[in-house]
């Protein structure tokens, strides 16, 4: 299994090397969705700083979208969408290699974003500890989740409309857990931010069971 | 085969007859619902006293409160079983029990959402307040249009059922996490509830708040079975099409060899 | 001798329709059969199915002792299929391609390589991206893609489409190797005259079931004949 999931990671990752979307697409995407809530708040009177938590992880669910539908493109981007299937590898490790690659991706663009509030938003990041504790943990479980409704969607004629419309609600902890404990961190009160952590947590560990469990039916499909 | 035994017991229409979801059980249980339900109406409306703070508002709770436990509850819950049993069995019959489950949960949480903002507007002032549950049942409401979405979107009937078993199992395990965080989310702020265990309750309240959670019960099981029926009737068309399909395919071979 | 492919009745539906409406067929190891018969008759769905890609709504089938409704997935690791799409990367070069299917079996680093000069693939779009490459140097990429994993069935669905006359008698010879090695192969097929030279046997599919072909028998008969 875990040598699937290596396989599989290094083939995605390998492929991201190649075409770069996520640098020059979807990077961009993240820094224009910063510059829209600039434009929706008034940046003059400190609601940026205020709002950064929540601003930063609808940046970062967005952009998790974009990242779990490029994901999927590529394995059908050639016409046929048997070649996972057909290399016969452990389910389990397929979704733990997607997931992984997603991961890495997505923690590079929140890397990006994190110095995008810095400066644009003027948000003095406090508290890292806590702060990278509660990155990690809720986009293992937007990943985890993301990977799985990738996967439902892909090859539906629908699937662009229908996996923000499955993955946005089922994440709502991740969105309020995440905020929550950014919000806490940066205000100072990092006891409150580790309680979040626990929830966060027990998300990530949640759907990564879940995603492992589950993955065989959905790589079965014609 | 476990399968059609369990779709026997549940009163399987016989191949011969393909024009009706009743039984003589369904007609019974028909009955019964019709009757608690005016009987609901007469506790609701007019025996029972208007509560001390919400005054008359408290009636629209004997509606909520059972459109939401039957929804969330048992409607959520049969989702699940339904789900789990199609990953383990891989049985048409558990894929029909989650999708009539998940039709009629979507509609019990609408109206649970309907009237909770009914009910808010004289006791909050404000048709939406981000009281805990009240959110919890909006992002479950989202959740089960998911689900139908997911129904709807592909015509292959094993590939639909396969990805929506998986779809409303992650659903399913997603709620009390939501429920966990919406609570921490909101945990301060305090709003207006009626506790069926508050001992201030009169009792006529206590007995019509009891009596209709029984109503939406039997209500749900009843809408249920016809719902699961009707499915399962154009189950059994689209297998006799499917027969004759392969005959005529068969045929068309025949012919030309 | 124990058939590789044993099917009864089998009839696969793809979303209402039976692209297979109970398909009878027995392949032995060492054969070479080529699936003749009319568009749409379901000689790609019979390829998929026995692949473990489609799914069998009816009958019973085993492909390598293994179930086809149970043990998809083993009979899937030990086989190989080329259908109508390459189904490679495109972002990844042809090298990278091939190497991502050998180890997928586990196979040693050196055998793309190898199965790359085999192929007669050329060292100078080795390296690119398959997104630049021709259809036929991408025709020949999925083929080596299938032959590095040493299946021990194939699974060809239209091979020679697409492919020039020298990458056609590469293909060919590939067959015959992999066959002479114990491999079995199943070619679906309209250019019945450069396929029937490769086979050893033919059946025809016509609405979705097997029939024989008449003048089958003397075919067996030949050189390449049934092990």
């Amino acid at each position: 299994m875990w040598r699937d999931a290596l396989l599989v990671a290094g083939k995605d990752l390998r492929i991201e090397a190649r075409s770069k979307i996520a640098l020059n697409q979807i990077a961009p995407f993240a820094l224009v969705v910063l510059l829209l809530f600039a434009f929706a708040l008034d940046p003059d009177r400190g609601f940026l700083q205020e709002a950064t938590p929540g601003l930063f992880w609808i940046a970062v669910l967005l952009s998790t979208l974009l990242v779990v539908q490029r994901s999927y493109a590529v394995e059908s981007a050639d016409g046929g969408r048997d070649a996972l299937r057909l290399t016969g590898l452990d389910p389990a490790g397929v979704f733990l290699g997607k997931a992984a690659a997603v991961f890495v991706v997505l923690a590079m663009l929140e890397v990006g974003l994190g110095v995008g509030v810095r400066l644009m938003y003027d948000t003095s990041l406090r508290g890292w500890p806590v702060l990278l504790v509660a990155t990690v943990a809720a986009t293992t479980g937007l990943v985890a989740a993301g990977t799985m409704y990738g996967a439902l969607a892909a090859g539906l004629r629908v699937r662009e409309t229908l996996l923000p419309l499955l993955f946005l609600p089922v994440v709502a902890p991740v969105m309020i857990g995440g905020t929550r404990a950014f919000a806490a961190a940066l205000d100072g009160s990092s006891g409150e931010a580790w309680r979040w952590c626990g929830l966060l947590i027990t998300f990530a560990v949640a759907y990564v069971a879940l995603g492992m469990l589950l993955f065989e039916p959905l790589l079965e499909d014609s | 085969m476990t399968t059609s035994a369990q779709v026997e017991t549940a009163g399987r229409p016989t191949e011969d007859r393909l024009d009706s979801t009743g039984s003589r059980f369904t007609r019974v249980l028909g009955v019964m619902v019709v009757l608690m339900l005016v009987m609901q109406l007469a506790l609701a409306l007019v025996i029972s006293p208007p509560e001390v703070l919400q005054g008359d508002a408290v009636r629209l709770f004997y509606l909520h409160v059972p459109l939401a436990i039957a929804g969330g509850y048992l409607g959520v819950g049969l989702l699940a079983v339904g789900s789990i049993g199609y990953l383990w069995k891989r049985t048409i019959f558990w894929d029909l029990l989650a999708a009539s489950a998940g039709e009629l949960a979507l509609m019990f949480t609408a109206l649970t959402l309907l009237t909770g903002s009914l009910w808010g507007r004289p006791v909050w002032g404000t048709y939406w307040e981000w009281d805990p549950r009240l959110t919890l049942t909006a992002v479950l409401f989202v959740l089960l249009i998911g689900y139908r979405a997911m129904r709807t979107a592909s015509t292959d009937p094993h590939l639909r059922a396969r990805r929506s078993a998986v779809i409303g199992l992650l659903a399913a395990a997603d709620v009390p996490l939501i429920r966990m965080s919406v609570d921490w989310w909101r945990g301060l702020h305090q709003t207006a509830t009626l506790n069926p265990l508050n001992p201030s309750l009169d009792g006529m309240m206590l007995f019509t708040f009891f009596f209709s959670m029984v109503t939406f019960t039997v209500l749900f099981v009843w809408l249920l079975v016809h719902r699961f029926r009707v499915a399962w009737l154009e189950e059994q068309v689209a297998d006799r099409a499917l027969d004759e399909a392969i005959t005529q395919r068969r045929a068309e071979g025949q012919e030309t060899q | 001798m124990e058939p590789v492919i044993h099917l009864r009745d089998a009839v696969t539906v793809l979303g209402r329709f039976p692209a297979l409406a109970g398909v009878d067929l027995d392949v032995a190891r060492g054969e070479i059969v080529l699936v003749a018969g009319p568009n749409g008759a379901g000689k790609s769905t019979l390829l998929r199915l026995c692949a473990g890609l489609a799914p069998l709504a009816k009958g019973t089938g085993q492909v390598l002792g293994f179930d086809l409704a149970r043990q998809r997935r083993e009979i899937r690791r030990r086989v190989g299929y080329l259908g109508h799409a390459n189904g490679l990367y495109l972002d990844l070069s042809a090298e990278e391609n091939v190497r991502f299917w050998a180890r997928s079996v586990g196979a040693p680093p050196g055998d793309a390589v190898a199965t790359l000069d085999r192929l007669e693939v050329a060292s100078r779009w080795r390296g690119l991206a398959v997104a630049h490459l021709s259809a036929g140097q991408r025709r020949r990429t999925a083929l080596a893609c299938l032959v590095v994993r040493r299946p021990e069935i194939w699974f060809l669905d239209e091979p020679h489409t697409g492919l020039d006359a020298g990458s056609r008698d590469l293909l060919d010879s590939l067959v015959r190797e992999a066959v002479a090695g114990g491999a079995t192969a199943l070619v679906a097929s309209h250019e019945l005259d450069r396929s029937a030279a490769l086979a050893t046997r033919e059946i025809r599919i016509v609405g979705g079931v097997a029939g024989g072909v008449p003048g089958a028998d003397e075919r067996s008969d030949q050189p390449m004949g049934e092990c």
